[in-house]
């Protein structure tokens, strides 16, 4: 035991004193997280927005003008009735629906108030917020105008927000669980397949060898100090999303966490698999960055949708861990479902950690050559 | 003989190196033997000092200095996935050779190491004696006025080692000068004149024959051990140390 | 005495490469065995197999009473490596090497530290630097004091001397002789003849076979000529015309001078009159002790023409 802490220390300082390499372990999540999060959510100019008019007098029509001339938004669809507003956020062409009630004009002058609604889509709960926001306050200021004029009355404005889940996979909200994929996978997989041919390619593994620790001493010795820096990573960007992003974590924590270990699991013995394949770092790099990193980051589901890629692609998605991962952290987090719904892609996940588990065992050399 | 050279670094360190001398240059793991070798092939300039190497100026005119020296060293000097002919047509190609001349000088080359049935061979499947001697054939195919090498025949066999050497005293007798770095002594009897740094400066400099004398030790190694012995500080910048992350 | 190593008969392949043939030898305890031979010749693959990181194809091998294929666990315990690339951990300091080399083998370095003093006491003042940063000399020393830190009965040192300066190399072999009070078996492997003469015994080794085994002194005996040594201020003209001269059996440069043997072992002074010819004055020619390089020559000479 004590040779294995040993050697737990030494791997902590490696990590420590490599600078790079804290940078590749705490920079880059955050640096992915904000930026995908900025570029993608809060780019509020000229969205294009719905009306459902269900009164379609002289005021609906000002107030429609009035917000789409505000440079924000612009007229997207007009809707026909409330079945449409499903219909088009699906097709992910708007980004908000505004409906006006009956006979909205004559309410407000009868009954000096008229009630209007906003739907947002609450998968970019970013964007929800800030549109609800930004149409409130145009609402505000034309009731400012109205207090002005002969017509009393004022507008009430009800913001909705819809979750439009995106069952799907479309659509660009999913960076959380996208940047939570890839960076366990960059980390686990990338970072122990270095470590490890980083010891053949300056020698020292001979030495390791030759030394009484067994080989699943090293191999655990390994893979210890990146599963757990892997796990707060895990917990960072969940907090970085939720602070920065208001993005909480719908479902279960608890369950949210325990997935994450098992992925964190597969990806470290896939690390070691690649070791023991690859003779040099550079060789580990690459099948790293080719093998795992492009096709997390093309065919998982992180950025393009499985389903419009060409049958054979999906074939090979398929055979992609993180697409698992990716499916359990939406539902956890997005969706907020429980065990039941992730029970087929945890035990995909299970399955695979185990065989790559066993097999970088049974690849790990305990002599040279 | 024709003064070729004249190095200076600081006060201590001068020396002049003549046309058609093999000349040895010693010195402990960092002495400073890198740092030399880079200012004389116009790598990097000296601080003060007025350098000399082949008749140019190393701090006026380092790309002439560039085309009129040859440089093989043990590690690196051919690329091991091309064949010993395509290796010797880049070298001829990044030195400005005609083509019609390299050909020629490559039959010449070819024929004077019998490797004729070599010359399609990758460098890779090649023993590490012939690859040292093509390399070094190679490095003095332009015809340069000094050819500089790094520990040229380290770890090859006795026979290799002789044949090595003979081509060096071949070189030398065409006139072209040969400076020899190296921590190996036994490779420092060969040289017509050696030179020993410690500690970025020359502490002996004569022939082989006259040092020993000098220092009334049996072999180089010893007169080496006598002098050379730096204090027990590490050098920051190891100049050869086969460790990584350098 | 006990025999640390029993070598019988290994061979190993590589593909189509033999890189070794038919290997016997043994190692007594308290010895200091030299492998000397040039890169290639198959030093390191034989050092890997007696560390138990290879198998060998043919052949046995009994390393301090135990077989290296199938005794590798309780071996390993044993022996102490330090490969051709010193197995340092560059971004560790001199002390954490220590550290973890004595942690990992399941000891501490105040255990063992009487064994490694002397060799460790010129690096400790610089214990707090990263290995990265030392000298070739002083990595050197490192890596040794790692490899001893666990008192193992055998010390398998592979071309420890490569690289470092002569200054560092004669210390080096200082420190392995006092080793020996300490009753540690030793072999070491290099390619600088001359080192030869600092072990105990030596096995010659090129192509993957041993030319010869023997006492340093026994084996520059076993040079069957009589050698001459001829200087001459040109050299070069020195060596082709001595190869010319008809009673020359072999030349070769040999630092300042050329080592010379002559049919019947004996020259006669046309020799000064052929030379004179063409145009070399100034001959001194003497006889000369065979050294183990020009032994080895011999060997591979005999091994070419057989």
């Amino acid at each position: 035991m004590k040779r294995f802490l040993g050697f737990v220390k030494k791997e902590f300082l490696h990590i420590f004193r490599d600078f790079r390499t804290l940078v590749i372990l705490f920079g880059i999540p955050v640096v992915q997280i904000l930026v995908f999060g900025f570029v993608v959510s809060t780019d509020l100019k000229n969205a294009p927005v719905a009306f459902l008019d269900l009164s379609n007098d002289e005021i609906t029509q000002k107030v429609s003008d009035k917000i789409c001339s505000s440079g924000f938004f612009r007229r997207g669809e007009t809707l026909l009735n409330y079945n449409d507003i499903d219909k088009t956020f699906r097709k992910n062409k708007i980004k908000a629906v505004i409906i006006y009630e009956k006979d909205f004009g004559r309410k407000l002058i009868s009954e000096g108030k008229a009630s209007m609604s906003i739907i947002t889509d609450g998968s970019e709960p970013n964007m929800a917020t800030l549109i609800t926001n930004y149409i409130t306050a145009i609402v505000t200021d034309f009731n400012r105008e109205l207090a002005g004029s002969q017509t009393t009355g004022k507008l009430m404005v009800q913001p909705e927000v819809r979750m439009f889940y995106n069952p799907s996979l479309k659509g660009h909200f999913m960076f959380v669980p996208g940047v939570i994929t890839l960076i366990l996978i960059l980390i686990c997989a990338l970072m122990t397949s270095v470590t490890i041919t980083r010891e053949k390619e300056f020698g020292t593994m001979e030495v390791l060898l030759v030394s009484p620790l067994k080989p699943v001493q090293i191999i655990l010795g390994k893979v210890m100090p990146y599963f757990l820096l892997s796990f707060i990573n895990v917990i960072m960007i969940l907090l970085l999303s939720w602070l920065v992003f208001g993005l909480p974590v719908k479902g279960s924590l608890v369950l949210l966490l325990a997935e994450s270990m098992l992925y964190i699991l597969m990806s470290l013995s896939l690390g070691i698999l690649i070791s023991t394949v690859s003779k040099t770092m550079q060789q580990a790099i690459f099948i790293s960055f080719v093998g795992l990193m492009l096709p997390t980051i093309l065919l998982s589901g992180f950025i393009f949708p499985i389903e419009n890629m060409p049958s054979g692609y999906g074939w090979v998605a398929a055979l992609m861990p993180p697409k698992y991962f990716i499916i359990i952290i939406k539902n956890i987090m997005i969706k907020g479902t429980g065990f039941l719904y992730v029970w087929k892609e945890t035990l995909v996940l299970t399955v695979m950690a185990s065989a790559f588990i066993w097999l970088s065992i049974r690849k790990f050399k305990i002599r040279l050559g | 003989m024709k003064k070729f050279g004249n190095f200076v670094a600081n006060d201590n360190l001068n020396f002049e190196v003549y046309e058609g001398e093999i000349f040895g240059f010693l010195g402990a793991n960092g002495a400073g033997k890198t740092t030399a070798i880079r200012i004389l092939s116009g790598l990097s300039e000296s601080t003060s000092g007025e350098v000399i190497v082949a008749g140019y100026n190393a701090k006026k005119q380092p790309e002439q200095i560039k085309k009129n020296i040859g440089y093989m060293c043990q590690k690196f000097s051919l690329y091991a996935d091309l064949t010993v002919k395509e290796n010797i047509m880049l070298y001829g190609g990044i030195y400005g050779m005609r083509k019609a001349l390299i050909r020629e000088r490559t039959d010449i080359l070819l024929n004077k190491l019998n490797f004729r049935e070599y010359g399609d061979r990758f460098i890779s499947d090649l023993p590490l004696g012939l690859k040292q001697k093509l390399a070094f054939s190679v490095a003095v195919m332009h015809e340069p006025k000094i050819v500089f090498l790094d520990e040229p025949t380290g770890g090859v066999d006795p026979i290799t080692r002789r044949q090595f050497w003979e081509m060096i005293y071949e070189t030398a007798a065409r006139d072209i000068t040969v400076f020899v770095t190296t921590h190996y002594m036994d490779e420092a009897e060969y040289c017509d004149r050696i030179s020993i740094m410690s500690e970025g400066k020359i502490v002996a400099l004569d022939t082989p024959v006259e040092l020993k004398k000098q220092y009334d030790a049996e072999s180089v190694e010893e007169v080496f051990v006598k002098i050379a012995r730096p204090g027990n500080t590490p050098h920051p910048t190891p100049i050869s140390s086969r460790g990584e992350g350098e | 005495m006990q025999k640390i190593i029993e070598s019988s008969g290994i061979s190993k392949k590589f593909g189509n490469t033999q890189a070794l043939k038919d290997i016997s030898f043994d190692v007594s305890e308290g010895e200091i065995f030299g492998f000397i031979g040039p890169d290639g010749a198959g030093k390191t693959t034989l050092f890997r197999i007696i560390a138990t990181l290879l198998i060998p194809d043919e052949g046995k091998m009994e390393v301090l009473g135990l077989d290296s294929v199938s005794g590798f666990r309780e071996l390993r315990k044993n022996i102490g490596y330090m490969p051709g690339r010193f197995s340092l951990y560059q971004d560790l300091s001199v002390e954490e090497n220590l550290n973890f080399y004595a942690t990992v083998f399941g000891t501490t370095v105040k255990e063992n530290y009487d064994l490694i003093s002397d060799i460790y006491s010129h690096i400790e003042p610089f214990r707090k630097r990263l290995a990265g940063k030392l000298s070739g000399g002083m990595k050197q020393k490192l890596a040794l004091s790692c490899a001893l830190i666990h008192k193992p009965g055998l010390l398998i040192l592979d071309e420890p001397t490569t690289g470092v300066d002569a200054v560092s190399r004669a210390e080096f072999w200082g420190i392995l002789r006092k080793l020996r009070q300490h009753n540690i078996t030793i072999i070491v492997s290099t390619p600088y003849m001359d080192e030869a003469m600092k072990c105990d015994r030596v096995a010659l080794i090129q192509e993957g076979y041993i030319l010869s085994i023997n006492q340093p002194e026994k084996i520059r005996e076993g040079f069957s000529r009589k050698l001459f040594s001829i200087k001459a201020p040109e050299k070069y003209k020195l060596i082709n015309a001595l190869r010319s001269y008809p009673g020359t059996v072999t030349a070769y440069p040999f630092g300042d001078s050329v080592h010379v043997t002559f049919t019947d072992d004996k020259f006669n002074d046309s020799i000064y009159d052929y030379l004179g010819k063409m145009g070399i004055s100034n001959v001194v020619i003497s006889e000369s002790r065979a050294g183990i390089e020009d032994r080895f020559l011999e060997l591979m000479e005999k091994g070419t023409k057989a």
